[in-house]
């Protein structure tokens, strides 16, 4: 079957296996691999993406189901050589380790400061509670969302 | 939503239904549910309200988890329906996880379920032919397993509105966004001191219909006090049937069934009684 | 010695907190893991295995997914028989099967490898495969395969006749039964550290590609040890192993999981030279969690014996390890219980034994994963609820009693009863500032208030010595290969540097730490140096990162190949100055001549002068480089206190960790952000542990921790903001003093909070993970069998 969707604002049309997920179709089709797969039950949250402005487990959607949709992904969050905020706050606060489950945390941060821009240390625990992190026992991550919240505007550009 | 039912009425129990997509998706992954046919309704925007319709709150079979958790409306009528949609599954998952899907679903641990059999909820069930209205008791017909027909699905679920009234929601997990170990919803209506409505809905202990009308009935005519809850809490604890798993073995479950009854049998009374809680 | 945190610096010449070099290409999305790779051609491979925990294979009919249009091979263990590749050495002297050819010895074995064209297909096609199985009693608890006329498990074994593995013993046993005998207080107490997994985000995976032109195999795969695995291939498959390049690229985390070598890193090296197409392999979250190495399973029965004013005399211990079907547990050889024998802890007793024996089960086996690899975190467990328990036998404060039995600075360095030389600590000093932080007198208080009320708060502390960086080749191999490590620095003639390291990365931040430790040698800003590793046809060789190992050893190794550089470095400055080199001073960064601080050289002109004109004296060849390869003359002993605060739900069992305070020692902190944020991934571990992770299983031997709505890892909701603070005590042997950090945590932490909850319940003792419904059994005086299904 044939699908288009809007993928990090350029429009996408491929032919796909109705069966085929949508965080497959991500990765090996659009070869945009930041978004991670981890696990088979929707529990672990590093393929998190954004679909019509809003965060999911994109290995429980089909890229069928994103037909005529919007997706946003960690590679759309440096816009013009610059990171964004969450991206320098995970670089500032060492929020990640390894990096797995990273792009899918900060997606669900963009996505809560947006909504919440001055969330607390336990709205914060909340919105990134359906995402594993094995690495950081999620402290430096709630830090470094708050780093973002208090750099809003960050310009610094990292490395 | 025609389309929809046309495609129902084709394909039968071949095809399923995707919403959200949380229940089904992983059991397709694991080869577990093998449908011919998916019929995504996500585009059915007109399933997706939460509204107040005369004495009734009605929810359409799309509203996503996170619509219920930010109506302001279903918070205050069902202080239930806010505490369990905060401990279903996790932010992300209720961004997309809907209303219908879940109950759809009937995992006998799954907590709207329970909810709504505390609630008396109604739904309301369309097909090619029409719409019909059934009784939540009626509903769930066994584990995973509805009476929604193979052409029919659900459009809806109707909550009765009843003034003075307050509800809450307890739930054990052994950990945030796991399924419940037990949990137990309790809604009150206390008239001139005396409880004139008693629901206690019951998730993962093997309640039959997700209720304990036992206990129910034990309250009613009853004065909203420790006493008359501890009884019925005894009460759910007798009657349920929970089965032994890795979340817990049948006495614990039993023994929480009835502290987490008592527990939401009292904040419902101190909510009926305005006095939140 | 302690020292107050330093104010940070954004990019120190040297140690410091400093922002990781890996990080802009992590959160930009690019990091890259091995299922990012693409190799034109590539092909798909996927693992059929075994539903039965125990069943003879009758037969296999592959013929069917041969058929799939999309299919290009299937393997089974006969394939793998003709190429002399069924079977494999474990790492313990053991063998392990690839694909099964005469039964399967756990659920999830694997039985079969397909490849095909694409993901989906090669899992379509694992469902046209008919394996006939007759069934077989499955063997599951430990308890029952030790038994005389258990069903035998490893009949592959030729005159094989029962499951026993091994027995080891350490320590004096007759010193010990001696020190009981004579003991004014003895208490015993069973426990078991149930069957836990390390299941990293990234699940374990590879891309084979062998080149039938040029004959090189290239192997991206999910390692810690890249060159280990080389080795092993080329001693197993009689590859030559210049012809083997093994890359370890970005890992979405280890701790231990990736150490071993698994079937389907051999079938996707199988299958390419097959195809003669690339090959991919990724586990899904199931086959990682129920084939790929565990932890623990020890089951434990722990005596301690002491005065009536508390002092401990002795400590004996019992173990019965499950290793499951086939031994694969990575420990040096040695050593068949890993370092368990450090069980004595942090404290000064008289005399202590410890006797090991290990049985086969059909569970998937290894046995070594999930830090602390070598089984100290199985002995501090043991040693910390023993002596809490001796607290609560004697009914003294477990913080008193533990100040009363730690060793003191003054006893280090000091060989403990099973042989281990501690080499430095000020234990005292680390518990007091924990105590210090945690308000613990405070806390009492309060506890006591709340129990008036009937409220349940518990508080529990844990000391901990670790033992890492293994190790002295004289003592410790991984199938006769040394553990020592080399490093290589090489300076480029404008300045900067390259270093080479045998270890790899899963996230620990190799890239800054190491240029960090060159950076503290040479001057050089650790921005100027590029770190590399993780591909054999790029390092030196060493066996990888585990075991807090990679600081230890590898840390070494650079420091004393950077070093060297400045040894040499000394005399190009001084050919360069026209100076004796011993009449040049360093100060970090610059040689300048005695006397006179502007007579200088910078090590950058230095390296220019190194690969230039200068003349340098006779036998010294120009450039700046040096290497190493790093023995051990000893393991280091990090070392820390921990404090947790639980609160528990009296009516529903349900445990609130409330607050958590970890003092560590690790000698000098290279980088204190990168140091701080091991600790806090640990201590996660520990609440993880204690609260929630198990893999039992039910009687028919099924998997009930198979997936991660049954294996249960903790979120931000169940952790606390953690609380360290710090000590620093520098490792006398190490070239720079450091210890190792990066298991720390998960070894202190999980008796920590046991040791709370069951303060807060009143009872002696319940085996982890504390659930709700465990917690409220141990309350009703009936705590569960972890390890099996709940009934």
């Amino acid at each position: 079957m044939q699908v288009t969707m809007t993928v990090n604002g350029n429009e996408v049309t491929a032919t796909i296996e109705p069966r085929l997920l949508l965080v497959h179709f991500i990765r090996d089709h659009l070869l945009l691999r930041g978004t991670h797969w981890g696990c088979d039950t929707s529990n672990c949250g590093t393929c998190v993406l954004w679909m019509d402005g809003e965060p999911v487990k994109s290995c429980t959607v089909l890229a069928a189901m994103a037909n005529g949709r919007e997706i946003r992904t960690v590679e759309d969050l440096e816009r013009g050589g610059v990171l964004d905020p969450v991206q320098q706050g995970f670089i500032e606060e060492h929020g990640l380790q390894c990096g797995f489950c990273t792009p899918g945390m900060m997606m669900t941060a963009r996505w809560l400061l947006d909504h919440n821009p001055d969330p607390s240390e336990e709205e914060i625990r909340e919105a990134i509670s359906g995402q594993i992190c094995r690495c950081t026992g999620y402290k430096n991550i709630v830090s470094a969302i708050r780093w973002a919240a208090e750099h809003p505007s960050t310009t610094e550009v990292n490395a | 939503m025609d389309n929809a039912l046309a495609l129902l009425e084709r394909h039968g129990s071949e095809s399923r239904i995707i919403a959200g997509g949380h229940s089904l998706l992983p059991m397709m992954k694991l080869r577990l549910a093998r449908p011919e046919v998916l019929i995504d309704i996500n585009d059915l925007g007109d399933l997706s309200y939460v509204r107040r319709d005369g004495d009734e709150l009605c929810l359409g079979a799309m509203a996503r988890h996170r619509d219920l958790l930010n109506s302001h409306e279903a918070g205050t009528l069902f202080p239930i329906l806010h505490d369990a949609e905060r401990v279903i599954a996790d932010p992300i998952v209720r961004n997309r996880g809907t209303v219908g899907g879940s109950i759809c679903q009937a995992d006998p641990s799954e907590d709207l379920s329970a909810v709504f059999a505390a609630l008396r909820a109604t739904a309301v069930i369309g097909s090619s032919k029409g719409t019909r209205k059934v009784a939540m008791d009626d509903f769930h017909i066994g584990p995973y397993s509805t009476a929604v027909g193979p052409a029919e699905m659900l459009l809806e679920v109707r909550i009765p509105v009843q003034h003075g009234s307050g509800s809450a929601y307890e739930k054990v997990e052994r950990r945030a966004g796991d399924w419940a170990i037990a949990a137990a919803g309790a809604a009150l209506r206390v008239e001139g001191g005396s409880v004139s409505y008693a629901g206690i809905g019951l998730a993962a202990v093997g309640a039959e219909h997700f209720r304990c009308a036992r206990a129910e009935a034990s309250l009613l005519g009853q004065r909203a006090s420790e006493e008359s809850f501890s009884e019925a809490a005894r009460l759910v604890s007798e009657s349920v049937n929970p089965v032994a798993d890795q979340r817990g073995p049948e006495d614990y479950k039993r023994h929480l069934a009835g502290e987490l009854t008592l527990r939401a049998l009292r904040r419902a009374a101190a909510r009926a009684e305005g006095q939140g809680g | 010695m302690t020292s107050t945190i330093e104010a940070p610096e954004a990019n120190p010449i040297g140690f410091g907190r400093m922002k990781r070099k890996e990080d802009p290409r992590f959160v930009r999305g690019q990091g890259n893991y091995v299922d990012d790779l693409q190799l034109p051609g590539m092909l798909y491979g996927a693992v059929l295995r075994s539903t039965l925990p125990h069943a003879r294979i009758v037969s296999i009919d592959t013929s069917a997914a041969e058929a799939h249009p999309k299919v290009k091979a299937v393997i089974t263990g006969k394939t793998l028989e003709t190429l002399n590749l069924a079977w494999i050495p474990s790492l313990s002297h053991d063998v392990l099967a690839v694909l099964a050819t005469d039964k399967v010895r756990f659920q999830g074995q694997e039985v079969a490898f397909v490849v095909a064209e694409d993901r989906y297909s090669a899992r379509d096609a694992l469902e046209l495969i008919e394996v006939e199985y007759e069934p077989l009693d499955p063997v599951i608890d430990a308890k029952q395969a030790i038994l005389p006329g258990a069903t035998v498990i490893r009949d592959d074994i030729a005159g094989k006749t029962d499951n026993h593995i091994f027995d080891w013993e350490a320590g004096d046993k007759a010193a010990t039964d001696a020190v009981f005998a004579a003991a004014e207080v003895v208490v015993t107490q069973d426990m078991l550290y149930p069957r836990v997994h390390p299941a990293p985000m990234e699940t374990c995976g590879a891309v084979a590609d062998m080149n039938k032109v040029t004959g090189k195999l290239t192997i991206w795969c999910t390692t810690q040890a890249p060159h280990a695995h080389r080795t092993l291939y080329a001693l197993v498959a009689g590859l030559p192993e210049h012809q083997i390049r093994v890359v370890s690229p970005d890992i979405g985390g280890g701790f231990g999981n990736k150490v071993g070598i698994y079937p389907g890193y051999v079938c996707s090296v199988v299958g390419s030279i097959l195809t003669g197409k690339p090959v991919k392999w990724m586990e899904d979250r199931s086959e990682n969690l129920m084939s790929t190495s565990f932890a623990r399973d020890y089951h434990m029965h722990g005596e301690i014996a002491a005065t009536r004013e508390g002092k401990i005399t002795g400590l004996r211990v019992r173990v019965l390890a499950d290793h499951g079907a086939f031994n694969n547990t990575a420990q040096p050889t040695k050593f068949p219980a890993g370092f368990f024998h450090i069980f004595t802890g942090s404290y000064d007793l008289q005399a202590a034994h410890c006797a090991v024996t290990g049985v086969y089960t059909n569970k998937a086996p290894g046995g070594v994963a999930y830090a602390c690899s070598f089984r100290v975190t199985e002995a501090v467990y043991l040693v910390e609820r023993m002596v809490d328990c001796l607290a609560g036998e004697l009914g003294m404060d477990p913080a008193e009693l533990r100040m009363k039995n730690l060793l003191r600075k003054e006893q280090f360095p000091y060989t403990c009863k099973t042989g281990w030389v501690y080499d430095s600590g000020d234990y005292p000093r680390a518990l007091e500032l924990a105590m210090e932080i945690a308000g613990y007198d405070e806390l009492r208080r309060e506890q006591a208030e709340k129990r008036k009320r009937g409220e349940l708060m518990g508080i529990g502390i844990s000391f901990f010595t670790e033992t890492v960086g293994a190790g002295p080749k004289k003592h410790m191999d991984i199938l006769g290969l040394g553990m020592a490590d080399g490093a290589e620095v090489r300076v480029h003639p404008t300045g900067k540097a390259v270093v080479r390291l045998s270890v790899q990365t899963q996230g620990q931040g190799h890239e800054t730490t190491f240029a960090q430790i060159v950076a503290e040698q040479l001057g050089i800003p650790p921005l100027d140096i590029d770190v590399v590793h993780g591909d054999t046809d790029n390092t030196p060789f060493g066996l990888g990162t585990y075991g807090s190992r990679s600081t230890p050893v590898s840390g070494a190794a650079v420091a004393v190949a950077a070093q060297r550089v400045r040894d040499k470095a000394r005399i190009v400055a001084s050919a360069m100055l026209e100076v004796s080199p011993d009449d040049l001073e360093w100060e970090k960064g610059r040689f300048f001549v005695k006397g006179d601080p502007s007579a200088s050289k910078t090590i950058q002109e230095i390296a220019l002068g190194a690969h230039g004109t200068v003349e340098l004296p006779e036998g010294v060849e120009g450039h700046l480089d040096a290497d190493c390869v790093y023995d051990p003359p000893n393991l280091t002993f990090p070392f820390g206190a921990y404090i947790c605060v639980v609160d528990v739900d009296r009516g529903t069992g349900v445990v609130k960790v409330r607050r958590f305070i970890a003092v560590d020692d690790c000698g000098p902190r290279i980088n204190p952000m990168i140091v701080d944020g091991q600790i806090h991934g640990g201590l996660a571990d520990g609440v993880g542990m204690a609260l929630m992770e198990v893999i039992a299983f039910d009687k028919e031997g099924n998997c009930l921790g198979g997936s991660f709505m049954d294996y249960l890892l903790p979120t931000s909701l169940e952790c606390p903001s953690w609380e360290l603070g710090m000590t620093v005590t520098p490792s006398p042997h190490h070239p720079i003093g450091v210890k190792g950090i990066g298991e720390s945590a998960t070894v202190g932490s999980p008796p920590a909070v046991v040791n709370a909850v069951l303060d807060a319940i009143g009872v002696r003792h319940a085996d982890m993970p504390l659930t709700p419904a465990q917690v409220w059994r141990a309350m009703q005086g009936t705590p569960l069998r972890t390890d099996l299904a709940i009934e």
